[in-house]
């Protein structure tokens, strides 16, 4: 996300762990989530409407009757392929287009940090909104638009890192022995990089499935209700919302899915800062 | 100075440009039309329709139509609301949006300081350990999220105060925390992570060599010196605080101009998704504006340039 916030402090370390492994199991909830389950995602259950927690039902069922555990458990498909898939349109577009910026150099790349500067400066959301109106509101159109809004972090990093290490000596001898621009970009740029670049990766996974799921809790999000990705997180919480006076469990446990996942993932993101991008601890 | 305020303003105008002809190009891109609905409208009623609002002219005309209003300060008629002009809509609303958002900037700044200073004093300690922990949190919770916590918990359990209403002051507390929760927890990071930078710096070492009182050191030597980041991250923070007044008005049930964008989303009203988009377009530019005037005061070395 261009103007999206990112934690800037020191990383909470002992509780890396703990984050790994419940960012683990929402990645086995995401992949294996027929299997957990006993229950059918759009099965009904006439009898069994709004039930608190239970052995049968350990996180309830919802107001028609659906068993929450399974809704929550497809629900981590779409955010983790959401997050994941965002991040990694926004790395090619993004680390691309910094590359050839900070390799031009001169005019080119002040016209391409420009355009870098427009983006940057909007509200995401509202171009992400305009975009999603365009693309459509199913998973595709989603991804699609939100790689547009949050690849101009990676052109930032891409460039100031390239322009770094273009100074470097060794980037300066092998121009002086003759080898080619591809040669040097892939070879001794490119790994010099990657570590504020996985870094940039890191948060931009959180961003993007905070993102969707705040575009779908407010009703503008996914809207496909027939797909076999099941139902976002964020549709979850709308749900439970309505019903929150009475029945505060069908919005708690997806709020906590959401909220631990972005946590895990922001800690995460610190850890791995503070190991390969020791520069901005 | 004034060049450089003068550059700026015009920078400023063209990025305004450059948005409200992307909003207009994206909508004319996008599939389906405001006026298709469940039941088709005869071909007749289609055409007066379009008459009325100049949609089968051509797109250039549509345009620079839409251009010329803007320059006169008319955004156009709603498709949805008709007794009501964009303008009017975003008159009525703005002022809402605005005090919402600048009781949130004001929550955030206040209780930023005292924790990053908190923090960034006691360095390495469990005090510090627990604001950065706090501040973690705080940006990892979503603000639909929290808001729904705070309604459920104040609200409807504590019953301490009413949701979903917006005639008093104590109605704004709420929606206040809501929206200003992710900017305050990232500004006391920040400013801490600063304020560590400044503490180790010769010429506070130097005051504290000299007698000053502590209290001093910190005001004048220290504080002083963590503004400038506060104020390079203004922008960003309140493109957030935009895009997150969408969900705290909607959350909440706030006549406001994020939850009349919502609606025109869903209803494709697009001169009011163009409206809204220029206004907050318009808000963030005289922000970043402001942040660069402020800058040249607090800053001597950047006014000379």
């Amino acid at each position: 996300m261009a103007s999206e916030l990112t934690p800037p402090q020191r990383s909470v370390n002992h509780l890396l762990p703990f984050c790994a492994g419940f960012l683990l199991i929402i990645v086995l909830a995401a992949i294996c989530a027929p299997w957990f389950s006993s229950y059918a995602v759009g099965g009904f259950e006439e009898k069994r409407l709004l039930e608190p927690p239970s052995s049968a039902h350990w996180m309830g069922t919802d107001g028609l009757g659906r068993d929450l555990l399974t809704r929550v458990l497809y629900g981590a498909r779409v955010s983790i392929t959401v997050g994941l898939g965002t991040a990694l349109i926004a790395l090619l577009i993004g680390t691309t287009y910094g590359l050839i910026a900070g390799f031009k150099g001169g005019n080119w790349d002040h016209g391409m940090m420009r355009i870098v500067d427009l983006f940057y400066g909007l509200p995401d959301m509202l171009i992400f909104i305009l975009l999603s109106l365009v693309f459509g509101r199913n998973i595709g159109g989603l991804l699609v638009a939100l790689g547009l809004v949050s690849w101009v972090r990676f052109a930032r990093i891409a460039r100031g890192q390239v322009l770094q290490a273009r100074e470097f000596l060794f980037v300066e001898s092998a121009y002086a022995l003759g080898a080619s621009r591809r040669r040097i970009v892939v070879r001794h740029i490119l790994p010099n990089i990657i570590g504020p670049i996985i870094v940039t990766l890191t948060y931009s996974i959180p961003s993007a499935i905070l993102a969707e799921s705040t575009l779908s809790f407010i009703g503008i999000g996914i809207n496909d209700p027939y797909s076999a990705w099941g139902t976002s997180w964020g549709t979850l919480v709308q749900d439970g919302y309505r019903a929150m006076r009475s029945y505060p469990h069908i919005i708690a446990f997806p709020a906590a899915a959401i909220f631990l996942t972005i946590l895990s993932l922001n800690i995460l993101g610190n850890g791995l800062r503070d190991i390969l991008d020791p520069k901005q601890r | 100075m004034i060049f450089l305020l003068l550059k700026r303003f015009i920078h400023g105008l063209i990025v305004l440009w450059a948005v409200a002809t992307l909003t207009f190009t994206l909508l004319r891109l996008a599939p389906g039309g405001p006026f298709d609905s469940e039941r088709k409208l005869p071909p007749e009623i289609l055409a007066n329709l379009e008459a009325k609002y100049h949609l089968n002219e051509p797109l250039t005309e549509q345009y620079l139509r839409y251009l010329a209003g803007i320059a006169r300060g008319d955004l156009g008629p709603s498709y949805k609301y008709l007794d009501r002009g964009v303008t009017e809509i975003i008159a009525d609303t703005l002022p809402t949006s605005a005090l919402l958002g600048g009781l949130a900037i004001v929550f955030a700044l206040g209780i930023s300081f005292p924790i990053g200073l908190c923090a960034a004093y006691y360095r390495d300690s469990l005090i510090d350990r627990f604001c950065l922990f706090v501040a973690t949190l705080g940006i990892s919770l979503p603000n639909f999220i929290l808001g729904a916590l705070l309604i459920w918990a104040v609200a409807l359990q504590l019953g301490w105060l009413q949701a979903g209403r917006w005639d008093d002051w104590s109605s704004a507390i709420l929606p206040t925390i809501t929206l200003g929760a992710a900017p305050a927890a990232y500004l006391a990071a920040l400013l801490r992570s600063s304020l560590v930078e400044t503490f180790g710096e010769d010429f506070v070492r130097t005051a504290r060599a000299k007698g000053l009182k502590e209290s001093a050191v910190i005001a004048k030597h220290a504080l002083a010196n963590s503004l400038i980041p506060v104020l390079t991250v203004m922008g960003p923070l309140i493109a957030t605080l935009l895009t997150g007044s969408f969900v705290v008005e909607y959350v909440f049930a706030i006549p406001g101009m994020g939850r009349f964008f919502i609606t025109a989303v869903t209803d494709r009203d697009y001169p009011l998704i163009m409206g809204v988009t220029l206004v907050y377009t318009a808000i963030l530019v005289g922000a970043n504006f402001l942040v660069d005037v402020l800058y040249g005061y607090i800053d001597p070395r950047i006014r000379s340039e």
